[in-house]
């Protein structure tokens, strides 16, 4: 794997105006703010946080799906280098065809009144990628053959199939017009355990094979584990942390990425923890709590906690946390 | 301990335009006072039409079996749950001696009615007591629940809480007339993990302290694992596994529950490769013959899987599984 990032940001802000009272200082939501990654070339990046965190928000900046505010960022496949807020026109065109999404809900992704041949073509009709009919249903047939959808299949309206069958349609559209950058929000999430196997398989599958890169978006941190090589942990639009996968699961350091871990229920009926939970909701991004916006919910929370915002630090071995206090309770056992 | 409700060979289809579906499929289990039984399965798999059934809450298109005996054992004498016809007699199962949450609690609150409206209007309906005696318990139980400020919440509507919160208020409605049963269908499935240790949490205080039963459906083997005495496994409709929670989980006996815990993925061994079950649940218009996993299943024997419908045979003390791989005398 080269370690050239594919996608780079830096302060990355997405705000939402919200439309105030006639009166008063005008609110924004702050639903990304001041995020900076670098997704390298060829990974599996996983982005984890409740809802409201932010997470979709960002992957929708980096596809120009979401009004960014303010900060950087790039995108760079040795092929083009692109500047993401400055980008238009033509340009714009040629990142569409680059940078794909897959979606959560594979029943309202596909249009009922299109075959899956169609549905799988548009793509590359709207952006022009093909010369002919011919050229299309080839790369159509490729990509089909690839998702593991048969000729058959390609004939069929989308109420047809299954589950795990219309997110193998949706990802071979998402596949056609050949990008390098995939967002996949909640791919998995709307699926059965037995096929959600199945298409994490494949996902993997096609990252290896066509040397892409994935900005894997879920809420499921077992899921997580089991796919992403890096990881980035949100909470109400700030990164948390962020770590390599394995040192993330092995030693998590922040006390929300160790609740987030501690909450997930164990396979082992005798682990019946009742041990301390996180307590509360996730604050509303229109009114976030000064200073860390964790200290709300976090059992280590102390005075210098509701004052300043920690920023992440480098804790060595690309593993950066934003908190005050990581240090002191890195020998303490996760908050649940 | 003593048994609250006995389902026998209940058999359920829908009439559609496309013929005649079988959705369960001669299930047959039962449940003790104040035990927590964990309905397991897929998309697919009838848990809901099942826990549905108890409440006579399925679809006007839909048609027992004949063989179809519910019998939920009260106080005051059994009730044949099959033999209640009018609105009025189905109280008892419907917010009466049984009540259910849902998944998604925006769609169980009347978008045009308070919280608590509500909670007094079926208070009201179940019991004969004031509306300031009704106002008091369903505020009391907002507060049971741990909703802060209940009165302020008690006079708000549902789209002004947030989602654990609305959980919450569900639970909290659903508990204030005192049911002997509680079905829970994904009650947190739609919520955030930490807010889902919380409702679960929630959930074992009130059986503990309500002595009730609960039947919780899920597709979540890890809630089940955390709060279910004992599991029964779905799958196309039919029961194919049931047993104490600790020996299904461990040792499962039907393929189809070694394919859902295989194809788990696990935080204690992230690296593990996932195995998906193979192929796709078939549609429930083209249910297989025999077994109904056979289609999918890795460990299938021959014909008699494809030929004859297994019986449920015992596996160890108390653990069931339909499956030919096991041998013996089927058990009745």
């Amino acid at each position: 794997m080269s370690q050239a990032p594919l996608i780079e940001t830096r302060g990355l802000c997405v705000h939402y105006p919200l439309r105030g009272g006639l009166f008063g200082p005008k609110k924004v939501v702050r639903a990304v703010e001041n995020v900076s990654v670098k997704i390298t070339r060829g990974s599996f990046f996983g982005l984890v946080g409740e809802s409201g965190s932010g997470k979709t928000t960002f992957g929708r900046a980096l596809l120009r799906a979401a009004p960014v505010a303010g900060g950087e960022a790039v995108y760079d496949d040795g092929e083009a280098r692109y500047d993401l807020r400055a980008i238009g026109g033509a340009e714009l065109k040629d990142y569409r065809s680059r940078a794909q999404m897959i979606f959560q809900d594979p029943y309202a992704a596909l249009s009922p009144r299109m075959t899956v041949r169609d549905i799988i073509a548009e793509p590359l009709e709207v952006m022009k990628l093909t010369k002919s009919r011919a050229e299309t249903d080839e790369r159509v047939r490729e990509i089909a053959a690839r998702c593991r959808l048969n000729l058959e299949h390609l004939r069929r309206f989308p109420h047809a199939f299954s589950g795990g069958q219309r997110q193998r349609i949706s990802i071979a559209r998402a596949l056609v017009s050949r990008p390098r950058f995939i967002v996949a929000d909640e791919a998995v999430a709307a699926l059965d355990v037995s096929i959600q196997a199945d298409v994490l398989n494949l996902l993997r599958e096609i990252q290896r094979d066509m040397g892409l890169t994935f900005l894997f978006i879920s809420h499921d941190l077992s899921v997580i584990a089991h796919t992403c090589d890096y990881v980035a942990v949100m909470y109400l639009g700030r990164l948390v942390e962020t770590a390599p996968a394995r040192t993330l699961f092995a030693a998590p350091r922040h006390p929300y990425t160790k609740a987030l871990l501690s909450a997930i229920p164990s396979l082992d009926p005798d682990a019946r923890g009742r041990a301390q939970k996180l307590e509360g909701e996730i604050p509303s991004p229109i009114d976030p709590p000064p200073g860390c916006k964790f200290h709300t919910r976090c059992p280590f929370a102390a005075d210098a906690c509701r004052e300043r915002e920690p920023a992440l630090e480098d804790a060595g071995g690309d593993h950066h946390i934003a908190c005050l206090r990581w240090r002191e309770l890195a020998d303490t056992p996760a908050a649940g | 301990m003593s048994r609250l409700l006995d389902v026998e060979n209940l058999t359920v289809q829908f009439d559609t335009d496309e013929g005649r579906v079988t959705a369960v499929d001669d299930v047959s289990f039962s449940l003790d006072k104040g035990r927590v039984l964990g309905l397991v399965g897929e998309s697919g798999s009838g848990k809901s039409v099942t826990a549905k059934s108890l409440m006579r809450l399925n679809a006007g298109n839909a048609v027992y079996g004949d063989k179809t005996a519910i019998t939920l054992h009260l106080d005051d004498g059994p009730v044949d749950v099959m033999r209640l016809k009018s609105a009025k007699e189905m109280r008892i199962v419907r917010g009466g001696a049984i009540s259910m949450i849902f998944q998604e609690p925006m769609a169980s609150f009347a978008p045009a009615l308070t919280v608590g409206g509500q909670m007094v209007e079926q208070l009201l309906i179940h019991n004969d007591m004031s509306r300031k005696r009704a106002r008091e318990i369903s505020i009391e139980m907002l507060d049971r629940v741990g909703i802060p400020d209940p009165v302020k919440r008690f006079n708000q509507y549902a789209f002004e809480l947030s989602g654990g919160m609305r959980q919450r208020a569900m639970i909290a409605m659903a508990l204030s007339t005192r049911p002997k049963l509680l079905i829970a269908d994904e009650p947190t499935t739609a919520l955030d993990v930490t807010i889902q240790a919380q409702v679960i949490d929630l959930m074992k205080d009130l059986v503990a302290e309500f002595h009730m039963a609960i039947i919780f459906i899920t597709h979540d083997l890890g809630v089940i694992a955390q709060t279910a005495d004992d599991i029964a496994v779905m799958y196309l409709g039919r029961l194919v596994e049931t047993g104490p929670v600790r020996d299904v989980i461990r040792r499962p006996a039907h393929p189809y529950t070694r394919g859902l815990l295989a194809a788990l993925p696990r935080l204690d061994d992230p690296g593990a490769a996932l195995e998906p079950i193979p192929g796709d649940i078939p549609s429930p218009l083209e249910r297989p013959g025999g077994c109904v996993f056979h289609t999918r299943c890795r460990e299938i024997i021959g014909d008699v899987c494809r030929g004859e419908v297994p019986c449920f045979r015992l596996v160890e003390a108390g653990h069931l599984a339909a499956c030919h791989l096991h041998e013996g005398e089927c058990a009745s």
